[in-house]
């Protein structure tokens, strides 16, 4: 693995008395595109939310970008380069589609023309829908818009909440396929993911959390071969 | 004819200073979903800071600098303290609240309010103060359009009203933090994702609202409306239908609302009688809370997937 970007050490997380993450290890080289996977109710979301800072966790540290961001609120660590493309992408839907790129700069202070121009090459569909109002996209256009959103703040890593979710079975393809394409462009990435089948194709490491607890962990193609882990989510 | 446009024009007047109440309680409702009753008091603290003002320069007799300065000086004081009042309500009687149910913040505004009132009497004393404006705006100053004739005062408090609504339609719609409130006002969770302050957010909200409601405390003090500590109950409460009548949240809402409360009052006055006036008033808030809770521009409540 790479110089290290994100680095989660024995992170305890609680929701109220319930213990939700227990001893979480769970690290991103700069470059690399890591997914987490398991089944409902596992600690994905948590995960996620503990990374951001939305949730607090009880133990453990949260290092990011060189910096040890445990004690960080959520803005100051989209501030140092973290950026989200939230399950079900949560779009503000009555504004426009320029106005929700806009908002993904907002710890920039004004957004950037160059990195608009740069969202508007990488999704061309949008430049001519940038006053279109963004609950009236479609969804694989909104999911455009999620991405193009959490680019806006130059990440150094962006973290990804199921983005198959709620989309129709060909958009989930060109979904992946745009996550694979940001990747090969230098962006790192978190993706959490039930389909396990998807995101391994694309990953280069992964990571499988059960009830709380990272039970298994290796390259995507170690994990893609495990015996246990095919039975448990890849059905087969 | 001319008595019915001198009836549309005082409505105006008067509705652009409703409007301008009617911002502060649309914003605040947007971001928190509460009802800051205290919104009336806020106004009426504007109108003792804009007289108080006017009285450090020298008062209405006279003062001791240029009138235009002089009301200059008069609305940015009253703006600014009424500002920073917002930021300090919302510190203290609203954030310890934000987790809590949504009648704890309502019964904390009413206690706000009791607060404000009574502080002012207890320190501004009971007495009413006049802007006792014709003494330095002569009221022979004015414009005449055929038979219809607008005198100065009105027609600043015309200008201005629709200056600072200008200003705060081009706040909300063209700079981050407008944007920023209108995220949280959508989805505060996802707006929180964005790495969005919402505590700052919130903070230039209230500091927006309150600032909107002290030059309205002022307006009216310049139009003649007596100073005094119970002075914000009335106009804070039609301040509130406005916002209601609009459609509580939207911001061209509370806007077209006060517009439309001022006018119907109005011709309510000049045709019907003087104090048939707040009847209508409130017999309009109640219709719209029975029949169109969302107003005529708020958008129903969106179920978010």
């Amino acid at each position: 693995m790479s110089e290290s970007l994100l680095k989660m050490e024995n992170v305890d997380t609680f929701y109220g008395s319930i213990h939700i993450l227990q001893k979480v290890n769970l690290e991103v080289g700069v470059g690399e595109l890591v997914c987490l996977l398991g089944g409902n109710a596992c600690g994905k979301s948590t995960t996620l939310k503990t990374i951001l800072g939305i949730v607090k966790p009880k133990a453990g540290t949260i290092t990011f970008a060189g910096e040890d961001v445990t004690k960080v609120g959520t803005p100051g660590r989209v501030k140092l380069g973290m950026a989200v493309v939230p399950e079900n992408r949560r779009l503000f839907a009555p504004m426009t589609v320029l106005e929700n790129l806009k908002l993904g700069a907002y710890v920039r202070g004004e957004a950037d023309p160059a990195d608009l121009e740069r969202v508007f090459e990488l999704f061309p569909k949008l430049r001519d829908r940038q006053s279109q109002l963004a609950g009236t996209l479609s969804g694989g256009e909104q999911q455009m818009v999620a991405v193009g959103r959490a680019l806006m703040s130059r990440p150094k890593l962006i973290l990804m909440d199921e983005p198959s979710m709620g989309l129709a079975p060909k958009f989930v393809e060109q979904s992946f396929e745009m996550i694979s394409n940001l990747h090969k462009s230098g962006v790192s990435m978190l993706v959490v993911e039930q389909n396990a089948n998807m995101a391994l194709a694309i990953a280069d490491r992964g990571y499988v959390l059960q009830t709380g607890r990272v039970v298994l962990t290796g390259s995507a193609k170690e994990l893609s071969g495990h015996e246990e882990l095919r039975k448990a989510y890849l059905g087969r | 004819m001319d008595y019915l446009g001198q009836q549309l024009i005082n409505g105006l007047t008067l509705g652009g200073v409703y409007a301008l109440i009617a911002l502060g309680y649309t914003l605040v409702y947007g971001v928190l979903q509460i009802l800051n009753f205290a919104h009336g008091d806020v106004y009426m603290i504007g109108a003792f800071l804009g007289f108080f003002a006017m009285t450090w320069l020298g008062g209405p007799l006279a003062p001791t600098v240029p009138v235009a300065l002089m009301l200059l000086v008069m609305f940015l004081i009253a703006m600014m303290g009424t500002g920073l009042l917002g930021i300090v309500i919302e510190r203290f009687a609203y954030r310890p609240l934000r987790n809590s149910t949504r009648i704890a913040p309502l019964i904390s505004a009413l206690g706000v309010s009791i607060l404000l009132q009574n502080g002012a009497l207890l320190i501004f004393s009971p007495s009413i103060r006049s802007y006792d404006t014709s003494s330095y705006i002569p009221s022979t100053l004015g414009f005449s359009v055929g038979e219809l004739t607008i005198d100065s005062v009105r027609l600043g408090v015309l200008v201005l009203s629709a200056v600072l609504m200008i200003l705060l339609t081009k706040w909300v719609n063209g700079t981050q933090v407008g944007r920023a409130m209108r995220a949280i006002a959508y989805d505060k969770d996802a707006a929180v994702m964005m790495g969005i302050d919402v505590d700052r957010v919130i903070r230039w909200t209230f500091f927006v609202g309150a600032a909107l409601a002290g030059a309205a405390g002022v307006m009216n003090g310049l139009l003649l409306r007596g100073v005094s500590s119970g002075m914000g109950l009335i106009p804070g409460l039609k301040g509130f239908t406005a916002a209601v009548i609009g459609g509580i949240g939207s911001v061209p809402g509370a806007m077209l609302g006060g517009l439309l409360l001022g006018v119907i009052e109005s011709l309510a006055q000049g045709y019907l009688s003087t104090n048939f006036a707040d009847t209508i008033t409130f017999i309009l808030l109640i219709t719209f809370m029975l029949f169109r809770p969302n107003g005529i521009l708020g958008r129903p409540m969106m179920v978010k997937v």
